[in-house]
């Protein structure tokens, strides 16, 4: 498998902080990679140091097969970047940012500046002290998306866009992916991830926590399930290992199930008799919650 | 009055934001007035020789013109303070407006009063504040002159009208850049427009000083550093003039408070214009962008310097107007006769040239830093523009633009002063005098980046620099200090031109110098994380 970004036991020191501790990121070419994480986990250092603006104390990082900090000016004709935080020139219009922007980075594509424009209803003449946080970001996306690059590094795009905009530029991430170009997506935003994402990493405190496919991250965590059934509930499923918030009513039962668990569980409900069921995959929140909320203890090894 | 909620805690706020800036700048203010009153009682330690130099000034439109004029040639306090009266309260002015821009339009420009707006903050809290900010500091200056020119031995009351006066004018300009920052959108143009202001009523001053009577004398009233002057500390200590300038702080203080009361947070007077849907074809390099940020301020500081180098180029022929002091003619005539006398006035006007220049290479430099904190750096890096190549581009305008500069200087001074002499071979002359400038200049914008190559927050040693050595020049010679410690300064090496030899020597290890200053910056940011 290609790797657009390969990223390995990266650390990055700020005086006492360390913001990176040997953080680890691969993402393969022609897929969209979710870069999961609470505030200050590191990813905008990451980013920055995939940009060659910072430089990493120790670790590895190539990016399209090249090294990020020494290749910087020809890697950089070969992807776009989206800021989190999109500071414009106060006296230079929307438009004149994408142009400029377009144009440093080797050329962009009129027509996909125009369907872009228009899709994200950008007012392209508007000075760059005028526009909105959301507006702000639009133009940092027209720029980079009507650049002809094989990568885009995306970092918290759509904080600012309302839900239409939000939507707009979920499709356009599809397509994205659909000309065969690889994006990395820095987001909190766990819906946005889920919708469009097709491998994610979570990392926390400057170090990966998780990595892989959607699909198989589900499988480490619970499965809600409620069902109602023939006949009254099988004693003993509290006793089983994996059974978790067991309410029984009467026929009714309801608990959440590790995946390991799944199987035993449905045998002995099925064996009674299942009248219906409703079965919760795992979403990406509570797989969120599961890393980040208080202690590290949560977090399986990774 | 639920509009000025919160201005105390403002006020606070700006107080510990701004102040170590406050107490540089008074520190060097209380120096330079006490330094400049022992060392002027030492120059003329008798009261004939202290009225002779005063009369001298006097005798001279041009000086006049320049500092002002001396209203008791007996005063040693009046003879003592004629620079620091008229030069001296251009700073104070830019302290205040420096303040003023700073906890204003730059706040807002920043989004940090919106943040503020907020909370139980008032509308006019902001504009308050920074307008008590300065209330408070110039209250301070007040005193701290006070001390220094009593401690120095001058008269109680003339130095206590000196300290006042300085304060007037610091008010008055902490009014004007308070309309500024209201009528603008940017801090930076609130500082230009305060600027111009500024540079407006001193002209004022000058010609109605240099006219002294007449209608024309009457403009030196219109100004408020003229006002500062017309106190007439140690000569007479005319208190009234201090209703002037309350007067005035008032009425523009109360305008720039009507406009806050009636805009929106974040705009101006005037709406924002809208640009181009598309970026014109020439805008498609670093260096392109950066003409284009830096090309408004870039035209000001030319016309400036064009029009200062006009008006100092007209002086030049009324210098010899000195020589009705016989001794001077005496001594001058000695020396090689009236040219000597002119060449050495317009090598004096072009030194402050040089330090103009050296202060527009800064500020074209420091847009790096700027640039970078504003985090309208990093979108530019992560496309394919070598992180060099990106600084260079503004570091080219500091560079070009500071030889344009001088050269505008030397053009305007030059054309000038050749049209009343007759003389058309001093344009070329004038001009390349001014050019012996430019070693010095890029000295400066040397120092510059290698301080922001290290990192953007040591970047305003620039101005430190700059500070330090306009200090040197002015005290060194006063001070007797010893010709290590002045040579520290690129302004010691320049050679005083034109009429005296060209030192080919200094100016080369001058451009050595920048040269490998400005290399080493730029191998540190090479090597540092950026945006």
């Amino acid at each position: 498998m290609e790797l657009a970004i390969s990223v390995h036991d990266l650390v990055k020191t700020f005086g006492a902080t360390r913001a990176l501790d040997r953080l680890s990121l691969e993402v393969r070419a022609g897929e969209i990679h979710g870069f999961l994480g609470p505030n200050g986990a590191g990813k905008t250092t990451t980013l920055r140091i995939l940009l060659g603006l910072a430089r990493a104390d120790s670790g590895e990082a190539r990016l399209l097969g090249g090294d990020p900090w020494r290749d910087a000016v020809a890697l950089h004709r070969r992807l776009a970047y989206v800021p989190g935080d999109v500071a414009l020139w106060p006296n230079l219009s929307g438009g004149e940012v994408i142009d400029l922007l377009g144009r440093l980075r080797g050329g962009l594509d009129p027509a996909r500046r125009a369907a872009l424009i228009e899709r994200f209803e950008l007012d392209p003449t508007k000075k760059g002290r005028s526009y909105s946080k959301g507006n702000r970001q639009k133009v940092a996306l027209v720029a980079a998306l009507a650049s002809d690059v094989e990568l885009l590094l995306l970092d918290e795009p759509t904080a600012g866009l309302d839900p239409l905009m939000e939507a707009s530029f979920r499709d356009c991430l599809r397509e994205e992916r659909g000309r065969g170009r690889t994006v990395l997506l820095s987001s909190h935003i766990l819906d946005e991830v889920e919708a469009v994402c097709d491998r994610v990493t979570i990392i926390r405190e400057g170090r990966t926590v998780e990595t892989g496919a959607l699909a198989d991250l589900r499988h480490l965590t619970h499965t809600h399930l409620e069902a109602e059934l023939a006949g009254p509930v099988p004693a003993g499923l509290d006793a089983l290992a994996g059974v978790h918030e067991l309410v029984v009513d009467g026929r009714s039962v309801r608990c959440s199930v590790d995946p390991e668990a799944l199987d035993e569980v449905l045998r002995r409900l099925s064996a009674v008799g299942v009248r219906s069921l409703v079965n919760q995959p795992p979403t990406l929140e509570e797989l969120f919650l599961r890393y980040y909320d208080g202690s590290a203890a949560n977090a399986p090894a990774p | 009055m639920t509009s000025l909620a919160g201005t105390g805690a403002l006020t606070r706020v700006a107080l510990r934001r701004s102040r170590i800036l406050i107490a540089v700048w008074l520190a060097v203010f209380g120096l330079m007035a006490n330094v400049s009153a022992a060392a002027t009682r030492d120059l003329y330690p008798t009261l004939s020789s202290l009225v002779q130099a005063a009369e001298t000034i006097n005798s001279s439109t041009a000086l006049v013109a320049l500092y002002g004029r001396i209203y008791d040639p007996s005063s040693l306090g009046a003879v003592s303070l004629i620079k620091l009266g008229g030069f001296g309260a251009v700073f104070v002015a830019m302290l205040a407006v420096v303040l003023v821009v700073r906890h204003t339009r730059a706040d807002e420009e920043a989004g940090r009063t919106e943040l503020l707006g907020a909370t139980a903050i008032g509308r006019l809290a902001p504009l308050a504040s920074a307008l008590v900010l300065v209330a408070l500091t110039n209250a301070a200056l007040a005193l701290v002159t006070f001390a220094a020119l009593a401690g120095a031995g001058l008269p109680v009351d003339g130095s206590l009208a000196f300290g006042v006066a300085w304060a007037g004018v610091g008010l008055s300009f902490g009014a004007i850049a308070g309309v500024a920052a209201q009528v603008t959108t940017s801090g930076r143009a609130a500082t230009s427009l305060s600027s111009i202001v500024l540079a407006a009523v001193y002209v004022l001053r000058a010609v109605g000083d240099a006219a002294d009577e007449g209608a024309v004398g009457a403009l030196t009233w219109l100004s408020p550093i003229g006002w500062g002057q017309q106190f007439r500390p140690y000569a007479g200590n005319r208190w009234w003039v201090l209703l002037i300038t309350l007067g005035f702080t008032g009425a523009v203080g109360g305008i720039a408070v009507a406009i806050a009361r009636r805009r929106d947070v974040g705009t101006g007077l005037l709406p924002t214009r809208p640009g181009p849907p598309v970026a014109a074809g020439w805008l498609s390099s670093p260096f392109a962008l950066a003409w284009r940020l830096q090309r408004a301020a870039f035209v000001g500081w030319a016309a400036s310097f064009l029009l200062m180098g006009a008006l100092l180029g007209s002086l030049v022929s009324s210098v010899s107007s000195f020589l009705n002091n016989p001794q001077a003619r005496e001594l001058f005539m000695k020396l090689g006769g009236e040219k000597v006398f002119e060449d050495a006035f317009i090598a004096a006007e072009l030194a402050f040239g040089g330090i103009a220049a050296g202060a527009f290479g800064i500020q074209a430099v420091l847009r790096l830093r700027a640039e970078e904190l504003g985090e309208r750096a990093a979108p530019v890096l992560s496309t394919a523009v070598h992180r060099l190549r990106w600084a260079m581009s503004h570091v080219a305008i500091a560079l070009g633009g500071s030889v344009v500069m001088l050269l505008l200087l030397g053009v305007g001074a030059g054309a000038v002063y050749a049209l009343q002499v007759h003389d058309a071979g001093q344009i070329p002359r004038v001009m390349g005098a001014a050019l012996a400038h430019v070693p010095e200049a890029w000295t400066l914008i040397g120092i510059t980046l290698a301080a922001y190559g290290v990192s953007p927050r040591l970047a305003m040693a620039g101005w430190a620099a700059l500070g330090a050595f306009v200090v040197l020049g002015e005290l060194g010679p006063l001070l007797n200090l010893p010709q290590w410690v002045m040579d520290l300064s690129p302004f010691t090496h320049t050679p005083k031109l034109p009429g005296v030899p060209v030192a080919v020597t200094a100016l080369a290890v001058l451009l050595a110098v920048a040269l490998a200053l400005g290399g080493a910056g730029l191998a540190a940011l090479r090597r540092r994380d950026l945006g």
